[in-house]
């Protein structure tokens, strides 16, 4: 760490102890500005998941050692991603349990936990990836689709929103997101017919401010889209499952959009399907739209977009727009998009791609579908998923969690929509009818997706040419997100249990450690006291590693 | 008949074809693999035709030949209920074994289109001395601590695996050796060779035993060499054994669920 940095924390943990709790807007807008706090999913409002702290860094990163582990008392997968506070870790498990640690020494202050409705239908576990926090509370998007708001200094429930039924397949599993006095969540359930949408609540009352459809009813602008004249609409999914992002200048909120459901058989819903498989641009205020960009229309193929939007800004000497938004789709491909305006600026694989043959000048697939019975790929894993990328402004890299050469047969199937009950039209398989079935997303000790299935990667992406600056390879394939620090560090993880330093600008193996259990968040970083402090979550336990003393 | 039962009705070849037109609102209809229908029959009729029926609409109100399953509406929600039961009625929970599982699942699926008295399992008696004797099991897999270690342990197989897995296996269709199971090799930075079948592999290490039955765990980055093998040693068996003592085979493996 810089010395000028090493002077300031204390002073900042000073100010921060007297306001403790007091998480404003400003000081969420501001988040870079207190790298030793992590006071929002992805970091800050851009989502690049990226820290200006830089203690530990190439030189010293061998010293990390384990400070202190939390052991969830959950078995299911722990997707949560942490916030810290001026000190005070919020930590969620699944299904609906809050817990508020020291961050130093990992001691518990309080727990809260929520039993959510049994008639809860998440599609892939009872997940949960984190808090938002403002002023005095904390929000949590329940796995049954409530939001709850929760004292941050009792862990007391203050009020209780309905966002959707959970009987219809509704859920939530994100973190939601504060924008001035507002909580933005989204709903899941795209394996189960529903019709997405993103809602704002107002933070003192819980009091529903807007919703925006992402899936367009009739008479208004793309709804027909979902051709036919049916009601595919009513039950295409669309859902929003990961956290979205903020530019304050243009007051724009940038979220990914699910699946179409069902997800396997377009023939049920003819038509681009909008908003499905999107990034749309919101007014923060009032929820409209001001702009969307389609990455996979009328999907075959169960291509989430849901994954993190990357604010950049870039100069103008390569774009002709400073203001970007980069994006390492599920479906294979890396986007640049002009975040002002949604434009399209260019786009490449990133991973094997044979379901288009690439992207036309608007930055529409040119689609290639594959024979009946031949491989498609990305599997439906994606060539990433919903896993945070990172993006640093020292190198101007950006860095994604790819699974790579993984591919599956598409078989589309007639499905009768029935409320509450999964929606998918096929099951993607092998080519090879002796294949083994699909390895589970959950994984054990022993490694089930081999060399056959697919192989794991992060990769460094360069923005201005959308080529590989440079790749680690694994194994397995990855579940973990990424973590970019000023010192040139990338922290990531994998399903095999270890923990990583990587040199961000040539991807050289600086540091690893076996934790035991695979890897389903992304690392964060903060610092108490003038030590910088890494965290990752592995198998059920989160562990905190700092330099040695 | 390439399957490994011996069937009364021929005629059950034409499944794939009679299967879809009921089975709409299902992911899967077609994609039912002979074999695991097969055997899901004689699950079927041990654990189910007491309450069901020979046809599937003993019950009042559940007709399992209509294909209809309202609740179940994927295979995995239909083998979560066959597995877990229906709380308030009759069907209680049962600890079936995954190959149970997808068996009665398939022939669940395809219950209007095999006769159930038409499905007669191999010898598992006759099976057993085949293992031990003609079929040259024994000289390379073990069961219950008996036989060399260097091929895969059998003594859970018929509970690890479904039928038409081990069908496969024993017809060494392309594909069927599991691949976290492939023959390895390894060099040493000595030259010493390291030949064994794989247990475990991550970016760093992989975990094998070798040919000396010893279990081996290796940092790749001491080696010189590594090498991924994607045949399998096994004999291909419908050259060795006939229609009928593959039948007989199978259905001793299918006994071999572990100590459960």
């Amino acid at each position: 760490m810089s010395p000028i940095k090493v002077l300031l924390l204390p002073l900042l943990l000073l100010i921060a102890q007297n306001a403790q709790a007091q998480v404003t807007f400003e000081r969420i807008l501001n988040a870079a500005d207190e790298p030793h706090n992590w006071l929002t999913y992805s970091g800050d409002y851009s989502g690049n998941r990226h820290s200006e702290l830089d203690q530990i860094e190439p030189g010293n990163v061998n010293d990390l050692q384990l400070k202190w582990v939390f052991q969830a008392q959950s078995l299911e997968k722990f997707e949560a991603t942490p916030l810290v506070v001026d000190g005070i870790m919020y930590l969620t498990e699944a299904p609906n349990t809050v817990t508020a640690l020291d961050a130093k020494l990992g001691r518990v202050f309080w727990r809260y936990e929520y039993t959510p409705s049994n008639q809860s239908r998440p599609c892939c576990g009872r997940v949960n990836r984190g808090l938002a926090i403002l002023g005095e509370t904390l929000f949590m998007a329940t796995i049954d689709a409530q939001l709850i708001a929760i004292d941050v200094v009792t862990g007391q429930p203050i009020w209780k929103a309905a966002v959707a039924d959970p009987n219809s397949g509704y859920a939530m599993t994100l973190a939601p997101l504060i924008v001035k006095d507002k909580v933005l969540v989204g709903v899941a359930g795209g394996e189960y017919g529903v019709r997405g949408f993103i809602s704002a609540y107002e933070v003192d009352t819980g009091e529903e401010a807007w919703r925006f459809y992402t899936i367009p009813g009739p008479g208004e602008p793309g709804h027909e889209t979902w051709e036919g004249g049916g009601d595919a609409w009513a039950h295409g999914g669309a859902s929003v499952w990961v956290t979205g992002s903020y530019d304050p200048e243009l007051n724009l909120t940038y979220w990914g959009i699910g699946n179409p459901g069902p997800d396997w058989n377009p023939a049920q819903r003819p038509g681009d399907n909008l908003y499905s498989d999107s990034v749309v641009a919101l007014n923060a205020d009032t929820g409209e739209l001001e702009w969307y960009f389609q990455f996979t229309p009328n999907d075959d193929y169960d291509y989430d977009s849901v994954q993190i939007p990357v604010l950049v800004d870039l100069d103008t000497r390569v774009f002709s727009s400073g203001k970007l938004m980069l994006w390492g789709n599920r479906n294979g491909f890396f986007y640049v998009l002009d975040r002002t305006t949604g434009e399209f600026i260019r786009g490449n694989p990133f991973v094997r791609v044979n379901w288009a043959s690439g992207l036309d000048e608007s930055g529409r697939p040119i689609e290639t579908p594959q024979p009946a019975g031949a491989t498609t790929y990305p599997c439906v894993g994606g060539g990433t998923n919903w896993y945070s990328p990172s993006y640093s402004p020292d190198t101007e890299l950006f860095y994604v969690s790819a699974w790579e050469g993984c591919g599956h047969v598409f078989r589309p199937v007639e499905v009768e929509y029935l409320s509450g009950q999964r929606f998918l039209g096929g099951r993607p398989t092998y080519a090879n009818p002796g294949a083994p079935g699909l390895p589970s997303l959950f994984r054990g000790p022993i490694n089930n997706w081999t060399e056959t299935e697919g192989t794991g990667a992060v990769i460094a992406i360069d923005p201005r040419t959308g080529g590989e600056r440079w790749r680690f390879n694994m194994t397995d394939v990855t579940t973990s997100g990424i973590l970019t620090t000023a010192s040139n560090i990338v922290f990531t993880g994998g399903r095999e249990g270890y923990f990583y330093a990587l040199h961000a600008e040539t991807g050289e193996l600086l540091w690893r450690t076996s934790l035991g259990g695979m890897i389903a968040s992304g690392p964060i970083t903060y610092a108490i006291d003038g030590k910088q402090y890494v965290t990752a979550t592995s198998g059920n336990g989160l562990f905190v590693f700092g330099l040695r003393e | 008949m390439n399957s490994l039962f011996r069937l009364s009705v021929v005629g059950i070849v034409l499944i794939f074809a009679m299967a879809s037109s009921n089975l709409s609102a299902q992911e899967d209809e077609g994609r039912y693999e002979q074999t695991d229908i097969e055997y899901g029959a004689t699950v079927y009729a041990e654990h189910c035709v007491t309450c069901h029926g020979d046809n599937g609409d003993l019950l009042p109100q559940i007709n399992l030949r209509n294909g209809r399953f309202p609740n179940s509406p994927s295979d995995r929600d239909l083998g979560n209920t066959i597995r877990n039961g229906l709380p308030g009625t009759a069907m209680v929970p049962t600890e079936y074994t995954d190959s149970e599982i997808t068996g009665l699942v398939a022939y669940v699926r395809n219950i209007s289109n095999v006769p159930l008295g038409s499905v007669t399992l191999g010898d598992s008696v006759r099976g057993q001395a085949l293992y031990e004797g003609k079929g040259e099991c024994g000289s390379c897999h073990r069961v219950f601590g008996q036989g060399p270690r260097s091929a895969p342990e059998l003594s859970n197989i018929g509970a690890m695996r479904s039928a038409a897995q081990i069908e496969r296996s024993l017809l060494g269709t392309e594909g069927s050796l599991i691949p976290i199971n492939r023959p390895v090799r390894a060099v040493m930075q000595d030259g010493t060779v390291i030949n064994g079948r794989r247990l475990n592999e991550d970016t760093f290490t992989v975990q094998l035993i070798d040919d000396q039955e010893r279990l081996v765990s290796l940092e790749k980055s001491g080696l010189i060499e590594y090498t991924i093998l994607t045949t399998s040693s096994m004999p291909v068996y419908e050259q060795i054994l006939t229609d009928e003592e593959r039948a007989d085979l199978l259905a001793y493996l299918l006994t071999l669920k572990g100590l459960n």
